[in-house]
């Protein structure tokens, strides 16, 4: 039996994240930016086409900084709730590796472009706050590649400097997540962040987004000391459920580590094995580059106008965490649909407009929820499903006055339908009429139920007995038997109806 | 073989007015190379082909400009879509480029007929052209000693009438200090005037492309041809270009001359060039300028600081010539790809080239840098101010151009320190990114009279000022008329 023993710990879990902006253009020149722009679903274009002679970095030419990629980083900034800075510049970092041409790239050293920021994360233990130490703007390198495309082997490496230049956001926050879990799920709320702001697609197969996270673990042992292991950090993970796992993995490796050598172990550097599900060292920190950083001489300083920012707040809008508040607060929904609700604009929009047709939030809420069901179906986006709000707030209007059961299947019964028949061109007026041809329309007349009740009462004793005997189960029995006996009746009436009988 | 013009816009105005073809003076320059050139080496290339090809495009008018027909010589620095760069560097010896420089773009446009690349120091490091990978450059007044550099192949093409004019680059006196020894006038305008698209970097922060030309107003034409805004150069200057030809010849009202106290007991200065420099300033003081005495008390840094940032700069510029993408890759047979780098870099570079990237990346270190880079950055703030303040009591500034005439090859090579302070009067001028001419201001004693050149400083985008100053003295003198005898 080993002599230490891991009692508790509280894992400590910084992120950095890069992401690919999509911009048209490069970061430092005009050609097309390749891969940030790439949506999904497009075929990448042939190695090394995108190129020209900056991205080659040829003796001689000069960068020239893409004023778009500026404006979504600063978006981005906005949007962490980071400060802006109103000067800021461009400096060279050093390392020589066959990917990068210049042996050098142009990135943002001492003064970021965004810093000093407070996300507000929605979890399921409610609001948590994730500080973002910094985000600033940088070039991409090309990729090495050790086969060729397709797979085939090679002899040496082949360089493809497509993906060089492309604008490339760095965002790093402090070590504020206590869980695996928590990581990816503000990975996630970012990809619904850039996406929501149009400033990356967000596409993780096309490594729009890769995350390093930075872990440790503080553990106390059995005689209730605290052993804290030294940080490392696992490299380029490009999926939400790797970033999950690969964490997860180096919390319990760390762990294990300490338990069966007493080491803390040391800072260093780890890369994911996909196909041995772990963690694996490549380098210690101490053997770390000594980068060189000094201001790019071929940039001019970034200064940034009361007027530019306020110009892309105005871009910006209401942000999605504004937006979420408002839902709490002034509407009254849960953070949960609140959060579902405002992670992207134009479903928020949507949700929005349902809500001003006269449909209670939390109702329109709802049929929200029946929305994202077919979305997720369907791979489209909740506004390109061929569904409008007026659709829907007819479905609302419906529900609110007792004509349909506001349950998610009957909402999805006439949508699907719909869209099966009529492919989007449907009108406000076809979601009765389908509801009436699928059956789903409810009857409120009063006389119809009550008929229906005394039916059921007279040739069903045993539940009545039951239900004044002080059953009361024997209530929800006999609704049902009602609802059974005569389709198309509200159950919300028939109950109400019934309990009066009963009296 | 006739050589009667004595300067470019001669020249010019001799082709508009068809006295000559541009066919015919190009075959002149062109047999005037072949015969001569084999002893001096000014040329690393001659486009010999297509510059007829060019002069028979001016004969014919589908070439036009301000240049039309005129030869021009472009430092091997400045990448062309023809030929090759070679930067006068093993490691770019059978470089191509694939794009032409902005200010070969605006020369061509203006009519103009490149003759050829020159040679250079090493990626323009240096000061005497010898740190050249394909040999050094001979002074055509004395083909014992050095043109200067790092432009010297580009100055003396001009001198030995290679060409009527021709391009350089000056990082620390790279146009000017060859101008002073090949008995031209070297200008090097204010930094962001002419953009730097195109000219292969040495020191970003510093360097800039000038015009080596016999007169002011050769050298105020070509300015006028190359300068302007350039939307690929951040650093180039959104302004209006002056008419800088028209202006040339107005004499400047009232002119005020600063003569710099600190440079008055500079030990090292050479006799001749004290006597020359002193002459000068009678000469000015008779044409009316009163000379006032400013300070610039930090110039005394400017040698230290500029040994910093360019060699700082210089490290991360030539760190991409690593033998992977383009330029020479070693043949030997190597573990891994640092070993590439390192061996390719190892064969490519020459010695000067290296000594500055290991005193670059050192001084850019961890632990070092704000020893070093921040602190010569300091030392360039207060250098600016100094001059800034200096320019509240005069003008221009005059001092020397180099502390002496052309030495002779081999004579500095061996100790980089002393050809290091070749740089003292000019450094100061790029790291206050300002606008210096240097132009002919006598001659030596020498069996081979030997040129010596004055240098006058103006404060940003004041090269008007400049060039009317510089045309001044050159309208009460006659040390512009003199030509080296050669062959």
């Amino acid at each position: 039996m080993s002599e230490r023993k891991c009692v508790s710990y509280r894992v400590l879990v910084g992120l950095e994240i890069h992401v690919q902006l999509s911009t048209r253009t490069k970061m430092f020149t005009g050609v097309v930016n390749a891969s940030g722009a790439l949506k999904a679903g497009d075929t990448p274009p042939e190695p090394n086409t995108a190129v020209d002679e900056q991205v080659l970095g040829l003796p001689g030419v000069l960068p020239v900084m893409n004023k778009r990629a500026v404006e979504y980083a600063i978006k981005t900034g906005l949007a962490l709730g980071c400060k802006i800075a109103r000067f800021t510049k461009w400096d060279r970092k050093s390392y020589y590796y066959p990917d990068l041409p210049k042996n050098y790239q142009i990135s943002q050293y001492d003064l970021p472009l965004c810093y000093d920021g407070i996300f507000e994360l929605i979890t399921e233990k409610g609001i948590k706050k994730v500080r973002i130490r910094r985000a600033h703007l940088e070039e991409d390198a090309g990729k090495l590649l050790h086969e060729a495309p397709g797979g085939y082997p090679i002899e040496g490496s082949i360089v493809d400097l497509n993906r060089a230049g492309t604008p490339l956001l760095e965002i790093v926050t402090e070590p504020d997540f206590d869980s695996p879990a928590s990581v990816s799920a503000f990975a996630q709320e970012l990809q619904r962040l850039v996406q929501y702001l149009g400033v990356s697609e967000g596409q993780m197969q096309l490594g729009h987004m890769r995350f390093e996270p930075n872990i440790n673990v503080h553990i106390t042992d059995q005689n209730g000391q605290v052993h804290k292991t030294a940080i490392t950090e696992i490299k380029n993970l490009n999926s939400f459920s790797v970033l999950e796992k690969a964490t997860d993995y180096e919390v319990r490796r760390q762990i294990r580590e300490w338990e069966e050598t007493g080491s803390l172990g040391r800072k260093s550097t780890y890369g994911w094995d996909e196909l041995k599900q772990e963690t694996f060292h490549q380098r210690d920190k101490e053997e770390a580059h000594d980068y060189r950083y000094f201001p790019d001489p071929d940039l001019m300083p970034v200064e940034v106008t009361e007027e530019w920012l306020t110009e892309l707040k105005n871009q910006v809008g209401e942000l999605p965490s504004a937006r979420r508040e408002r839902y709490i607060r002034a509407l009254g929904l849960s953070p949960t649909d609140a959060a579902a609700l405002a992670s992207d604009k134009s479903t928020g929009d949507f949700f929005e407009q349902i809500v001003s047709a006269g449909v209670p939030a939390k109702r329109a809420s709802t049929l929200m929820e029946a929305l994202r069901e077919m979305s997720n179906e369907r791979v489209r986006k909740v506004t390109e499903l061929g569904v409008t709000p007026d659709h829907l707030a007819r479905i609302g209007q419906l529900i609110e006055s007792g004509q349909l059961a506001a349950s998610k299947e009957v909402t999805r019964k006439i949508l699907d339908t719909i869209l099966n028949e009529a492919a989007g061109l449907a009108t406000p007026e076809q979601i009765v009429q389908t509801a009436q041809k699928l059956g789903l329309i409810q009857t409120t007349d009063t006389t119809a139920i009550d008929a229906a009740i005394e039916a059921v009462l007279a040739s069903n004793p045993k539940p009545l007995q039951d239900y004044r005997s002080g059953k009361q189960t024997a209530l929800g029995a006999l609704v049902g038997m009602v609802m059974k006996s005569a389709k198309g009746m509200n159950a919300k009436l028939v109950q109400e109806r019934l309990k009066q009988k009963l009296g | 073989m006739s050589q009667s013009f004595a300067t470019l816009v001669e020249v010019r105005n001799a082709i508009a007015s068809k006295q000559i073809s541009a066919v015919e003076l190009t075959r002149q320059v062109l047999q005037r190379i072949e015969s001569l050139d084999p002893v001096l080496h000014c040329y690393n290339e001659v486009w010999a082909d297509r510059a007829l090809q060019v002069a028979k495009e001016v004969d014919q008018g589908q070439r036009q400009g301000e240049l039309a027909g005129v030869p021009i010589a472009l430092k091997d620095n400045l990448c062309t879509r023809y030929g090759r760069t070679t930067c006068s560097s093993r490691m770019l010896a059978n470089f191509k480029a694939p794009y032409d420089a902005t200010v070969v773009r605006k020369l061509e446009s203006a009519g103009a007929v490149i003759v050829g690349k020159t040679n250079l120091d090493e990626f323009a490091m240096g000061s005497s052209t010898e740190n050249s990978a394909f040999g050094p450059t001979r002074n055509p007044w004395d083909t014992d000693r050095v043109p200067g550099g790092s432009s010297g192949g580009s100055a003396a093409a001009l001198a030995a009438s290679f060409c009527y004019g021709s391009i350089g680059s000056d990082t620390g006196g790279s146009i000017r200090q060859p101008a002073s020894l090949c008995g031209l006038v070297g200008l090097k305008p204010t930094y962001g005037r002419i953009s730097r698209y195109g000219l292969v970097a040495f020191a970003s922060s510093l360097d800039q492309i000038g015009p080596f030309a016999w007169t002011v107003s050769d050298a105020a034409l070509l300015l006028k041809v190359m300068s302007g805004h350039d939307p690929k150069d951040s650093t180039s200057a959104p302004m209006d270009v002056p008419d800088y030809v028209s202006s040339v010849d107005r004499p400047v009202e009232g002119l005020r001359i600063g003569i710099v106290k600190e440079y008055q007991s500079l030990p090292g200065l050479d006799p001749q060039v004290r006597s020359a420099i002193e002459q000068a300033i009678r000469t000015y003081e008779k044409l009316g300028a009163r000379i006032v005495e400013v300070s610039l008390p930090n110039s005394a840094y400017g040698i230290a600081a500029y040994y910093v940032i360019a060699p700082c700069e210089a490290s991360s510029n030539l760190a991409r010539y690593d033998g992977v993408h383009y330029g020479h890759r070693t043949k030997e047979p190597v573990n891994d790809i640092v070993e590439l780098f390192s061996k390719s870099r190892a064969e490519g570079f020459g010695d000067e080239v290296k000594r500055r990237i290991m005193i670059g990346t050192y001084a850019l270190s961890s632990g070092y840098y704000d020893a070093y880079y921040v602190r010569a950055q300091k030392v360039r703030a207060l250098i600016k101010r100094d001059f800034d303040h200096a320019f509240g009591f005069c003008d221009v500034i005059l001092t020397p151009t180099s502390p002496m005439p052309a030495f002779r090859i081999g004579e500095k090579s061996s100790d980089p320190l002393s050809m290091y302070l070749c740089d003292i009067f000019t450094v100061t001028c790029n790291i206050a990114a300002l606008p210096g001419i240097s132009l002919p201001c006598g001659f030596t004693q020498d069996a081979k009279p030997l040129p010596i050149g004055m240098q006058l400083l103006a404060p940003a985008f004041g090269e008007s000022t400049l060039l009317r100053v510089a045309r001044m003295f050159e309208q009460a003198t006659d040390f512009h008329t003199r030509r080296p005898v050669l062959g």
